[in-house]
């Protein structure tokens, strides 16, 4: 039985890596950062989704002992939400396609300072912990693509005014779809979001 | 440190601190969101030196921004066939030059419309748009920069970004540049912002 999962965990891990490595070839990134939909939408949330997947792969006791040391879940949750929002500034989109730095921090930061934190973080926290940061993450989502659609300006001028409506378009439906489905977490799933309740029973005591 | 909320509390606090001066730094003090307002905070800081380059007016004189030496100089960008932002433009660069007490036109004072487009903007389409907004050759060039490499180094020294759009013309960001008689780019307004720009050239002349 062990000797298959840590089987598994070595093939996502290799998968995830793969995965990672074409999102920072330049013939990925060009094609992903020629449209603000792309860029803001699937790229940097593909960027999330790789640390999450990867930092599940790590050993639990090895989660634990870091969350423990470091203060538990609420240090790990707002440097998510820093992180995280530091890329929805318009200016971060311009920086990451101008400066290389940039966006080799993005490309550090989206999977180590969003994903990481939160995977940790997320079987410690209580249901309302849950939804503060879904509620947070949801409500963020549809005022910046409500500000993206209204906006009389360009805000990157590296992307089409029509760009910017159409993500600003994206990020309302898809804010809209997220809390629907939340909403049916809560009933279906016992309100746990898109993971199962931790099988230790540590899912209930906030850190 | 003992207790572990203490070192949550601790922790926290620290990510918030350090957090906060992540966001003060990258927004030049919660100043600047775009990349736009960014670039015309830093050149009110430290103006800007402008790389040499050659253009070409209307009239198909050959000559170099650095002519414009020893004069105040007001820069916009443009492409012929925008039907758009550049017709406004060129309305609001004649708005300013009417702004601008007449003996000191041309001879403190110089407008200069730069075209991004070379391909398509030759003297003769650079001509009929400076005609429709009376921009004489003189007090006010419109130009094109031949050289392809040329104009890179001076769209960048500007910060001026141009995507072609798809209806085969370019949307790019828009704004009023003013050049001090030093050569350097010492401010950047928005284009509804003619009346303070004319302003600030007549205090400086």
């Amino acid at each position: 039985m062990k000797l298959t999962s840590s089987h598994y965990a070595a093939r996502m891990g290799f998968g995830l890596g793969v995965l990672y490595l074409l999102l920072a070839t330049p013939v990925a990134r060009d094609w992903m950062e020629a449209s603000m939909s792309r860029h803001m939408l699937v790229q940097m949330p593909l960027l999330v989704v790789i640390g999450i997947l990867a930092s599940r792969l790590l050993p639990t006791h090895w989660q634990n002992s870091v969350l423990a040391h470091l203060g538990g879940a609420i240090p790990f949750v707002v440097v998510a939400l820093f992180a995280s929002t530091y890329w929805m500034l318009p200016r971060a989109l311009d920086a990451a396609l101008n400066d290389p730095v940039a966006e080799v921090a993005k490309f550090i930061s989206l999977p180590l300072l969003v994903g990481f934190p939160l995977v940790l973080a997320w079987r410690r926290l209580t249901l309302i912990g849950r939804g503060f940061v879904w509620t947070n993450f949801i409500s963020m989502l549809a005022v910046l693509g409500w500000l993206y659609i209204v906006a009389p300006v360009r805000v990157c001028n590296s992307y089409l005014v029509n760009d910017q409506e159409s993500a600003g378009w994206y990020m309302v439906i898809g804010a809209v779809l997220l809390f629907l489905w939340w909403l049916g977490t809560l009933f279906v799933g016992g309100g746990v979001g898109p993971d199962k309740p931790d099988r230790n029973g540590t899912g209930t005591s906030l850190a | 440190m003992s207790s572990p909320v203490k070192r949550s509390v601790v922790i926290t606090s620290l990510v918030v601190l350090l957090g906060t001066w992540v966001f003060w730094w990258g927004t030049d003090g919660f100043t600047a969101l775009t990349a736009e307002t960014a670039r015309r905070v830093e050149i009110l800081r430290s103006p800007r030196p402008l790389p040499a380059v050659t253009l070409e007016d209307q009239d198909g004189n050959i000559f170099n921004l650095q002519d414009y030496q020893g004069k105040l100089l007001a820069v916009d960008f443009i492409f012929t066939r925008c039907t758009t932002l550049c017709r406004s433009m060129g309305m609001i660069f004649k708005q300013i030059r009417d702004l601008i007490p007449p003996e000191s036109l041309g001879r403190d004072f110089q407008l200069l419309s730069i075209s991004f487009d070379p391909d398509h903007d030759d003297p003769v389409s650079l001509k009929k748009y400076g005609q429709t907004y009376g921009a004489d050759g003189k007090i006010w060039r419109i130009a094109r920069v031949p050289d392809k490499a040329e104009l890179k180094s001076l769209l960048e020294a500007f910060g001026i970004v141009v995507i072609p759009d798809e209806f085969g013309g370019y949307e790019h960001n828009t704004a009023l540049h003013l050049v001090g008689r030093d050569g350097k780019l010492r401010l950047i307004s928005d284009i509804d912002k003619a009346v303070p720009f004319a302003e600030q050239v007549v205090a400086l002349l």
